[in-house]
């Protein structure tokens, strides 16, 4: 099957999210969209999958027009889509998942046991280990992916959307995602692969369209080299690598010992962890999503319920003590979810920027609001992190995401502190931003501050850290200096203790990580 | 994909009366120029035609009601103009009616001022009795309207928290309980004992609420189920009180209290003859103290924290189970406290429909007064005007009250959902262009003549569907999941109740699990990154 | 050397463990039954009247009792019966603590075993107590449980249906007072039961057209539709109850009543047997919806896919479901189930429609559908668990009327299904699964 997008053109309000793009994808393919976030190429595919309606131009499908009122429409062609967030039913089995929508029935009732049937003849194809019968929600995240994978296979689907699939993977996990991306190019299935990761798409394309701020911005060989990929995509030369000064540690600052979090449904999720942060040290701590960092970060700050061990920030201790009592003890918080956990929508810039200090002076007191100083100090600090804001009394909600991120970091950073604690420090920025807040962050760390980074991209994690602990399944596998060779990272990612890790790259283990950097310049 | 547990709950639109405290930033020329772009929009065409259609609705109820209507429209081919005439007549007596008995009552005024000139009066000696007699029916509908909007401040400050407090009922049972029996049965000296008999309502609404508070707090209660309940338990506690020698004092067969005592009664404050009392003064205080507390001080800070986003304020170290359990107790307070203003004022004795409809009625007039505080004395007065009326028109006309409670709701209704007004006098078409246009300046802001996409049938349809978000106040932008979710939505500012969900999730009666909400918007943050740099573009 | 992973790459160690520790608040329920036990052990037994029976009424002649093995009435001494069953109950207290602390996970079967064992004991004692000197006639009882089950049964089931498909129900009161309206209103008019009784949900639809329009369509916050949308259906029934119905009851609001349906020999099972073979339509009805609903929700295609709809909308609509056309649909069904319930009101009671006569029971319906935990069969378990308490309350306010003994005010009584709902809603219920989406509107770009 032949598509072909024509002149696709779609805007949100007065922004234009698509603007005129062409698209070819050939059948039997896999062709890259590369792109940074917001760049509009999950917009495009939504258009592709009839989740949104052009606002001008053609689908294409071997030489007929056509044109989606809602997805089933785009099922019936035979397009497929996994989506970044995944399209499932959490408290559903994976065999009702996989049939929503085209249910087999036997008398009137819904026929799972046909349902299981497909489910197991699909799995076996391409060597997935599914249980028809266990709950989604109960699944990894990489298995979750793979429901989402064989529910469009089932549907016989001829073009596949991959939208950001290996956000939430392991390495090994991309590594094998990869395999049956090949496997079912093979089989005559075309790929569309979106993503921001040049390794990546150097791995596995034939093709590759980039996308800039709605555009098409140009068409790149697989053999091209990363940093003119990264300059297509950015629009401009980045310098992906910080230069930043050796740091000087001083005396030890907090100590966490056997940190222990059970869950409501009486699991550990975060398995007696210990570690120490120095004064002028950045300790990163990487590991795939939701292996224990939020966990571990959320019972620093007193957010988590069922939490035993202990935290020592200088001498004083942090488990057991309220939200409001850790703040007040210094700790400067980034959440990793800046629209759920650190933002209040309706707020303005300048109320945001004082949340988590509102009632202490200057802001306000245990009585009242002083409006002046916060307003004083949303006009000192957004041109200091360069906030695009109107005004600082415009609703934080009107501001785009990386200036949403900036707003979070500018108000953790606007105080002396004795621990900086940041998750996710630069997710959804703009390149030219991230220079800017890791600059800041290791700033921080120059003052003296001791920093903990929780960031589940590698390269983040290399160019901030001086010490990295890396967390698989709720525990700390092993912490390596800042310098530590990715392989070794990888692998750590994956289970393996630092020493297995080594052991096993000094025999000649890749992770896909390198693997893809390497395939990448080769071809 | 995973669950969390916390309450991820807003108000969206009840939480975000943004009318009454207009940012210090704003200037004025800047409130002004919304004000009129708003008129210009049709926002105040809206509430207009709200009211309008709401009436309408009411006429026909009246109509159907009407035995003489329906005599008359039995031979109507033979003779139309009786059943025109009955049917006009019938409407405009019933409205007449309900003016005459909410506002001013002209017949009155003249039968007075006739009377006293018989009697040999002039001048102001007619004028005076004369407009006594005339505007009896505003000072009416002003005393209704006090106990009205102190309540509504109250159910104000748990809508913008967040929090669907449906105990109004209840709350003021208990205050009106608290405060009338320290009302007739102690005897203190005087401003003292008036003002132990207000804090005891005061304390025991608080109360009342404060157990639907701890419920929440304590247990995630789903609050609405607790207050229905407790306004229940409320109702019955007071028939039960009032069969018992403590409540109803020597007479004990009859289920009503003594009167409160004088040093304990709120002054009446144009003499016997009119039952406006000093109340009015705690109404207009607890407007003030409802702006007050939501936008100046660092409790309400806390309230509209954990009403937008539970989850961020709980991050930023406030606790969304005692800010939960602050909001209902004060919310309940200011509804006790309504609850003894009005029987310290008006009723000045219990009985057992001591609280009628207010605690009901509060909740219709803080969402029509979008839960700030000149919204909710504006319709608290009117919702006062309509009840007073009615009951006038009740007497007068034969038509039972029950039509004022309709056409609250109405309003209330059609104000909520802006798009179907809109519909109902085809304002639609005039909204539509306007959002093409603006399309069409973003792209050509960003160098594309390529506008004919804009009239094709999908964009039409896109763009219906997104207008309002669209039209929105012209510094802020809509963000991603605004306009994401929420097209139906009123631009900014705009008056309907619900009609502002600037955050997905809404607040569920029950504490929700799965982070689903978000997810539906969050999808497309990615593409609110770049929405929002392109309007920045277009400045 | 060898390149297997080591460390803890074994899947067994990284296993998600259960901890062994027990929540924090484990002690709360062993607590509250105990110093329940104890308030039951001196208030109904040690403080109870001495030296007289408690008389449990049963079989009656006729029934089909071969060799009489159900007693015609069981006579208990009160204090005694009450200190006895108290203990009981005391006991069951004493389980749980021994439960909870053999281990953190008590077996749910055992832990609910013992609850049930407990709530049935105190509310023994509770009757043994109040009905000292006095005859209880259980087979009334317990019909008078089912028939004012039915009412909350429907209006929780319209909860279910709508609340399982994303929106939130509140309209359930006004849903189940249009109904009992409509069933009198056209039931008069026509001067048939049976058209009133068809009557009742094509009614209760104008309800959930509404609901389901600024819900759904308008994406108005679903609260307060449901809230304002009450007030609206007591305003206009009691208007027209006012005007219209005023002047003609005969023609208007004439009291009617199905007819019982009896089961012959079914019905002669000596109490069971009139419980649950004598009842009219509406009480059929009510368990072959629920077992209908029950198979629909969760055998068929129907029902994955409103449930789908209910938590992930957007899942549902990226598989081609309809996400805002099943909700409307799901809003209408429910209410018109709904209107049954309201007809039971009226036309199922044998009495003329009233002003507010639904006095509160669609809120209580709602307690039910969250106690029932959004499940049809929890749904009418609870329901019938908060029409026990109506029943007795009706049962003993009928008899402190009549005789001596103790008195408990009436106001208190009927507080009391009002208090188990807190309660149930406080303790019982405080983390039920929601459906994700609930209340949330879906909107397509």
């Amino acid at each position: 099957m032949k598509l072909e997008l024509r002149g696709i053109t779609k805007t949100f309000g007065s922004f234009v999210a698509n603007d005129a793009i062409d698209l070819v994808v050939e059948p039997g393919e896999i062709h890259s969209l590369l792109g940074e976030n917001g760049a509009g190429k999950s917009t495009l595919m939504n258009v592709l999958y009839g989740l949104y309606r052009p606002d001008g131009g053609q689908i294409v499908i071997d030489g007929e027009t056509v044109s989606f009122s809602d997805p089933g429409d785009a099922m019936d062609t035979g397009i497929g889509m996994v989506h970044q967030h995944f399209m499932l039913v959490p408290v559903f089995t994976v065999a009702e998942n996989m049939v929503l929508g085209h249910e087999p029935t036997k008398g009137g009732l819904l026929d799972l046991a046909a349902a299981r049937r497909l489910v197991r003849e699909i799995s076996a194809r391409f060597g997935f280990d599914l249980d028809p019968d266990a709950l989604v929600e109960d699944l990894p995240v990489g298995a979750q992916q793979r429901v989402e994978i064989i529910k469009a296979l089932s549907r016989r689907a001829e073009v596949l959307v991959l939208d950001e699939p290996t956000a939430v993977l392991t390495p090994q996990e991309t590594d094998e995602l990869m395999e049956i991306m090949r496997q079912l190019r093979a089989e005559g299935t075309s790929i569309v692969f979106i993503t921001h990761k040049l390794r990546e798409v150097k791995a596995v394309s034939d093709r590759i369209t980039v996308i800039r701020r709605g555009k098409v911005v140009g068409e790149a060989d697989p053999s091209a080299d990363q940093a003119e990929l990264a300059s297509l995509m950015v629009g401009r030369q980045v310098s992906l690598a910080q230069d930043k000064a050796e740091a000087a540690p001083g005396e030890v600052a907090l100590e966490v010992t056997d940190l222990r979090v059970t869950d409501a449904a009486g699991i550990r999720t975060l398995d007696d962890v210990s570690f120490e942060v120095r004064h002028g040290e950045v300790l990163a701590i990487a590991g795939v999503q939701g292996n224990g960092q939020t966990e571990l970060t959320e019972a620093l700050l007193g957010l988590q319920e069922n939490v035993h061990g202990s935290a020592r920030l200088e001498g004083r201790e942090l488990v057991g003590r309220s939200t409001k009592q850790v703040l007040d003890a210094g700790v400067g918080f980034v959440p990793e979810d800046r629209t759920h956990d650190a933002l209040v929508a309706d707020f303005s810039v300048a109320e945001n920027l004082v949340l988590d200090q509102h009632d202490r002076a200057p802001y306000g007191s245990p009585v009242a609001m002083r409006l002046k100083p916060i307003r004083e100090n949303a006009e000192k600090l957004i041109p200091e992190f360069d906030i695009r804001t109107g005004s600082s009394a415009a609703a934080v909600s009107t501001l785009s995401g990386g200036n949403q991120q900036k707003v979070v970091m500018a108000r953790a950073l606007n105080r002396e502190l004795a621990l900086l604690i940041a998750s996710q420090p630069t997710r959804g920025v703009d390149v030219g931003s991230i220079e800017f807040l890791h600059r800041r962050i290791l700033d921080e760390r120059d003052k003296g501050t001791p920093v903990v980074i929780v960031s589940t991209e590698l390269d983040e994690v290399t160019q901030l850290a001086d010490r990295i602990a890396v967390m698989y399944r709720g525990r700390i596998l092993g912490i390596v200096p800042g310098d530590e060779d990715r392989d070794v990272l990888g692998l750590m990612m994956a289970g393996y203790t630092a020493e297995a890790a080594r052991e096993a790259v000094a025999a000649g283990a890749r992770t896909a990580d390198s693997q893809l950097a390497d395939e990448g310049e080769i071809a | 994909m995973s669950t969390s547990t916390h309450t991820a709950g807003s108000a969206p639109g009840v939480g975000t009366g943004g009318a009454d405290a207009p940012p210090p930033e704003q200037t004025a020329e800047t409130a002004l120029a919304r004000t009129l772009q708003r008129i210009a929009r049709g926002d105040v065409l809206v509430v207009v035609m709200s009211f309008v259609f709401a009436f309408l609705i009411g006429s026909v109820l009246i109509l159907i009601a009407d035995q003489e209507v329906r005599a008359t429209l039995g031979y109507f081919f033979d003779r139309p103009s009786d059943a025109l005439t009955a049917i006009w007549q019938s409407v405009t007596q019933a409205y007449g009616a309900m003016f005459r008995g909410a506002v001013f009552d002209g017949p009155g005024f003249s039968r007075v001022a006739e009377d006293v000139r018989e009697a040999g009066g002039s001048g102001t000696y007619v004028l005076l009795p004369a407009l006594a007699a005339g505007l009896r029916p505003l000072t009416e509908t002003l005393t209704v309207g006090t106990p009205l909007i102190i309540a509504a401040a109250g159910m104000a400050v748990s809508f913008r928290a967040g929090l669907f407090n449906i105990g109004g009922t209840g709350q003021l049972i208990v205050g009106a309980m608290a405060a009338g029996y320290i009302g007739f049965t102690f005897d203190l000296p005087v401003v003292v004992h008036l003002l132990a008999c207000l804090l005891a309502g005061l304390l025991a609404g608080g109360l009342w609420g404060g157990i639907a508070g701890f419920l929440k707090a304590r247990f995630g209660a789903n609050e609405v189920i607790s207050t229905i309940m407790l306004n229940w338990i409320a109702t019955y506690l007071l028939f039960f009180a009032l069969k018992t020698a403590a409540f109803t004092g020597a007479n004990q067969s009859q289920p009503t209290s003594p009167s409160v005592g004088e040093n304990a009664a709120l002054p009446l404050l144009l003499g016997t003859g009119f039952r406006l009392h000093a109340g009015l003064f705690v109404a207009a205080g607890a407007a003030v103290l409802l702006w007050w507390l939501m936008s100046r001080s660092t409790i309400g800070f806390h309230f509209r924290a954990v009403g937008s986003n539970p989850r961020a304020a709980q991050v930023a170290g406030i606790s969304p189970a005692r800010t939960a359990f602050l909001v209902l107790a004060v919310a309940g307070a200011l509804v006790g406290l309504a609850g003894a203003v009005h029987v310290l004022g008006t009723e000045r004795r219990l009985t057992e429909g001591v609280a009628g409809n207010i605690g009901f009625d509060a909740i219709t007039v803080a969402l029509l007064g979008r839960s700030g505080p000149v919204g909710i004395v504006l319709a608290g007065l009117l919702f006062a005007a309509l009840s007073t009326g009615g009951r006038f028109m009740e007497t007068n006309q034969g038509v039972p009250l029950d039509l004022v409670q309709v056409i609250q709701v109405l309003v209330v209704l059609f104000i909520a959902a802006p798009p179907l007004v809109r519909t109902l006098i085809g304002l639609r078409r005039i909204d539509n262009p306007a959002a093409g246009a603006r399309v069409r300046r973003a792209r050509r802001a960003r160098g594309s003549a390529d506008t004919a996409a804009v009239a094709s049938g999908a964009a039409a349809v896109a763009a219906e569907s997104s207008a309002a978000s669209r039209t929105g106040a012209p510094s802020a932008s809509p963000d991603g999941s605004s306009s994401a979710n929420s097209p139906a939505s009123a631009p900014e500012g705009g008056p309907g109740p619900g009609d502002r969900p600037t955050q997905p999730p809404g607040p569920d009666p029950t504490p929700p699990e799965g982070p689903h909400g978000p997810t539906a918007g969050s999808t497309d943050s990615a593409d609110s990154t770049d929405r929002t740099d392109a309007q920045e573009d277009e400045r | 050397m060898s390149t297997a992973p080591v460390g803890v790459t074994d899947d067994s160690a990284g296993e998600k463990q259960l901890d062994d520790r027990r929540p924090r608040s484990w002690w709360h329920l062993p607590a509250t039954t105990t110093v329940m036990a104890l308030i039951a052990l001196v208030l109904f037994g040690l403080r109870g009247i001495p030296g007289v029976n408690s008389t449990y009424v049963l079989a009656r002649e006729g029934d089909l009792n071969p060799l009489g093995i159900v007693p015609e009435r069981i006579a208990v001494p009160a204090m005694g019966g009450a200190i006895a069953l108290s203990v009981l109950a005391l006991a069951a207290s004493a389980g749980l603590w021994v439960l909870h602390a053999r281990s953190a996970r008590p077996h749910r079967g055992a832990r609910l075993a013992v609850i049930a064992l407990f709530a049935v004991a105190w509310i023994l004692a509770f009757m043994t107590w109040v009905i000292s000197q006095r005859a209880l006639d259980v087979t009334t009882l317990l019909q008078g449980t089912i028939v004012l089950a039915v009412p909350l049964a429907f209006g929780a089931l319209s909860g279910v249906l709508s609340e399982r498909s994303g929106v939130i129900n509140i309209a359930i009161e006004g849903q189940l007072l249009f109904g009992a309206f409509g069933a009198t209103l056209i039931g008069s008019m026509t001067g048939s039961v049976w058209i009133g009784l068809l009557a009742a949900p094509v009614m209760a639809l104008v309800m959930g057209a509404m609901l389901a329009l600024f819900a759904v369509g308008y994406h108005v916050q679903q609260i307060i539709v449901g809230v304002v949308l009450n007030v609206f259906a007591i305003g206009i029934t009691s208007f027209f109850f006012g005007t219209v119905m005023r002047d003609n009851p005969a023609m208007f609001n004439a009291p009617m009543r199905l007819p019982t349906l009896r089961i012959p020999v079914l019905a002669d099972i000596p109490v069971l047997g009139r419980v649950l073979f004598e009842q009219n339509i509406l009480v059929y009805l009510m368990w072959i919806v629920v077992a209908g609903l029950t198979i629909a929700l969760f055998r068929t295609r129907w029902g994955l896919r409103v449930r789908a709809v209910g938590e992930h909308p957007k899942a549902a609509d990226t598989v081609g479901i309809a996400v805002n056309l099943t909700r409307w649909k799901n809003v209408l069904l429910g209410s018109a189930v709904a209107g049954l319930g309201g007809a039971t009101l009226t036309i199922g009671t044998g009495v003329a429609f009233g002003e507010e006569m639904s006095a509160g029971k669609g809120y209580i319906a709602l307690a039910a559908m969250i106690l029932g935990r959004y499940h049809p069969v929890g749904a009418l378990l609870a329901a019938l668990t908060f029409a026990f308490a109506d029943s007795l309350q009706l049962r003993l306010g009928t008899m402190s009327a009549a005789e001596g003994g103790v008195s408990i005010p009436g106001d208190f009584l009927l507080m009391l299904p009002y208090i188990v709902a807190l309660f149930a809603v406080a303790g019982v219920v405080g983390r039920v699964r929601v459906p994700a989406a609930n209340g949330q509107p879906y909107v397509k770009q």
